[in-house]
């Protein structure tokens, strides 16, 4: 902008200025306009707090819906012959809500999708940024990011048919639809964001760290997992932490391919239910403005927090470390 | 640019580096084969049922027989509807981010973050809040003034289903405009404004028009993501069989996604309808699919020639 003045302003002072006054009204409207419709992201982010947290606050202040549910009820468990259940039954005659179950069934299926994509997508980050050549690069990288590209149901639809008689035969799980096949199912769809934000961040690394390295006498191995990856660190963790928040809200692989039953356990071979799909089951049947309507909402509020918070630290995080080594460099 | 570069810096590669560099190729070739095998898996089911009958015919026969020509063109609406509303606004925000707002602007930095987090908000949540707002709020609102009460707007419908996938969506558009605002070179500005152009017609005749394959390439990700999402429209429109097809905004309608879904997991017969099931994902994956291509081809042209002109 400054430069622009500087030419500007000793050739033609304000002339220019004046030829065109004319279309100063309209496009000053423009302008504003402009400014107005920019601020629509900021409204979407607010607007989705109060309509989503308005319908779950009845939880907390109504007295109506205190006598089916209670903010404690949806953690403690309910006795019943003497045994402590966890049990999410909302339509029952006693209706319990109990998120535990929910919650666990998120956390097994995102650990799972995890614990299978963070080798393998930044393991290829590395390859791509480390030792291919630029034509590999060139094709690879936007290849895998066409997985991203395939809609989640489908996704879902080719875990139900296919994962799920890969994963009977080769673990012999007890049912054909459980927390392994939705996690792997979950990390086609987890693979390309840890991946392309990984290999951002290797890249992001300076040319001189690597030189250093190299000129010390360090191999190219050595180089990478002692000081390239160390750099990308906080970067690496970040596309995790991004690949963590898009798996917990992940709804339609998890619906089609985890079985959906509501059990508190510790098996990945059980069928398993996450908070998403149970939104995604149970909302379409629901009085509006009942105990289960509200908390359906309550999922999806802590949904929605959860999930802007750790995208929120995996942005800051990825922000923060290009600073540093733009600086270092 | 560096691999290669470091590459010549080293003499002879050690042993280290052969496992290393076998080790994450093997990585980029799993991932490779999980994106092959679910491509190969769709099309060998689905090509059998794939002909121009069955996107061109309503289904029949329980969903046993005939076409998925009412989801097609529920999804063609719907994702229509939405790029209306979203390429405006993701472009608007653009041009904000880029020209007009000051570096150090609070405003526009509190606008890049809620377009980065509007675009990891979980699809679900976007459903809940297309019912509670859109539908419950909105439309609700325009039955009591306009219709006397009568549910007209305030139910799940077309518009308000656009309207939850637009919002869904628009970080995308904003992301690519913003790049190819960017990669416009700073001369060109400079040469409008120093020939008398004003700010806004710099932005709109020289700026926009540098930037439209940018632009294209966010509404074409855009619709592709649109077409795929099933979530955000379970609640705010979308319906398993109409016997009619959509004609206003206030209609339900059919959609690809949702139909793959609801043949996938709520089948009577699920051998019958298999065909059928395949067909329609290889409809949706193909759309999806072709989109995206179509955007990385362009995408990556304009990179290289924007990178030959520097």
């Amino acid at each position: 902008m400054a430069g622009q003045t500087t030419i500007a302003a000793p050739l033609a002072p304000p002339k220019p200025v004046s030829l065109r006054r004319s279309g100063g009204l309209a496009e000053r409207l423009l302008e504003v306009g402009i400014r107005v419709v920019a601020l629509v992201s900021i409204a979407a982010i607010l607007l989705i707090l109060l309509f989503v947290g308005k319908e779950a606050l009845p939880i907390f202040t109504s007295a109506e819906v205190h006598e089916e549910v209670t903010p404690l009820g949806l953690l403690a468990p309910v006795h019943q012959a003497g045994e402590a259940l966890y049990s999410w039954q909302p339509v029952s005659e006693l209706p319990k809500y109990n998120i535990l179950p929910l919650l666990a069934g998120s956390l097994k299926i995102t650990l799972v999708a995890l614990v299978f994509a963070v080798p393998l997508s930044v393991g290829a980050a590395v390859y791509v940024a480390e030792f291919a050549g630029d034509r590999v690069r060139e094709i690879v990288k936007p290849t895998i990011e066409l997985l991203a590209g395939i809609p989640s149901v489908v996704v879902g639809f080719f875990a139900l048919v296919v994962l799920a008689t890969w994963v009977q035969t080769a673990f012999g799980t007890e049912h054909r639809l459980n927390a392994i096949v939705a996690g792997l199912g979950l990390s086609f769809a987890v693979c390309p964001i840890i991946f392309s934000v990984s290999e951002d961040a290797l890249r992001a690394v300076p040319r001189s760290y690597r030189e250093a390295a190299i000129a010390m006498g360090s191999s190219r191995a050595q180089t990478v997992l002692r000081v390239v990856l160390p750099a990308a660190g906080p970067g690496v963790a970040a596309s995790v932490v991004l690949g963590f928040g898009r798996a917990v809200g992940e709804t339609m692989i998890v619906l089609i391919a985890s079985g959906n039953a509501a059990l508190l356990d510790a098996s990945l071979g059980h069928s398993t239910r996450t908070i998403t799909a149970t939104i995604a089951q149970e909302l379409g049947e629901v009085v509006i403005g009942s105990a289960h309507y509200d908390v359906l909402f309550a999922l999806g509020a802590l949904l929605f927090v959860s999930t802007f918070i750790v995208n929120l630290a995996g942005e800051r995080v990825v922000h923060r470390m290009r600073r540093k080594l733009g600086t270092a460099s | 640019m560096s691999a290669v570069a470091s590459r010549r810096l080293v003499g002879q590669p050690r042993y280290g580096d052969h496992v290393l560099s076998a080790l994450t190729a093997s990585a980029v070739m799993v991932i490779l084969v999980m994106l092959a095998v679910v491509i190969f898996d769709v099309v060998r089911g689905g090509a059998g049922t794939l002909s121009w009958e069955f996107v061109s015919q309503p289904p029949r026969d329980g969903m046993t027989a005939g076409g998925v020509f009412p989801a097609v063109f529920g999804t063609v609406a719907l994702t229509l509807l939405m790029t209306v509303a979203a390429v405006p606004a993701g472009v608007a925000t653009a041009i904000y981010l880029v020209e007009l707002a000051s570096p150090t602007s609070r405003v526009a930095r509190l606008v890049r973050v809620c377009v980065a987090n509007l675009a990891g908000v979980p699809s679900i949540v976007f459903g809940l809040f297309g019912l509670g707002f859109f539908i419950a709020t909105i439309g609700r609102g325009i039955d009591a003034v306009a219709f006397g009460s009568r549910p007209t707007y305030g139910r799940p419908c077309l518009i308000w289903s656009s309207l939850t996938l637009a919002i869904l969506t628009m970080p995308v558009v904003v992301v690519a405009t913003e790049e190819a605002i960017r990669a416009v070179p700073r001369e060109l500005r400079e040469a409008s404004l120093a020939v008398g152009a004003t700010r806004m017609q710099t932005i709109l005749r020289v700026v926009l028009p540098e930037a439209l394959s940018g632009i294209l390439t966010g509404t074409i990700l855009a619709v592709s993501r649109g077409a795929g999402e099933v979530a955000p429209i379970l609640f705010t429109g979308v319906a398993y069989y109409l016997p009619s097809l959509p004609t206003h905004l206030n209609d339900q309608f059919m959609s690809l996604g949702y139909h793959v879904y609801v043949l996938a997991t709520q089948s009577p017969d699920v051998d019958k309808t298999k065909p059928q099931l395949y067909g329609t994902a290889l409809v949706l994956l193909a759309l999806t699919f072709l989109l995206n291509l179509v955007a990385i081809t362009i995408r990556s042209r304009s990179r290289r020639r924007s990178g030959a002109t520097h």
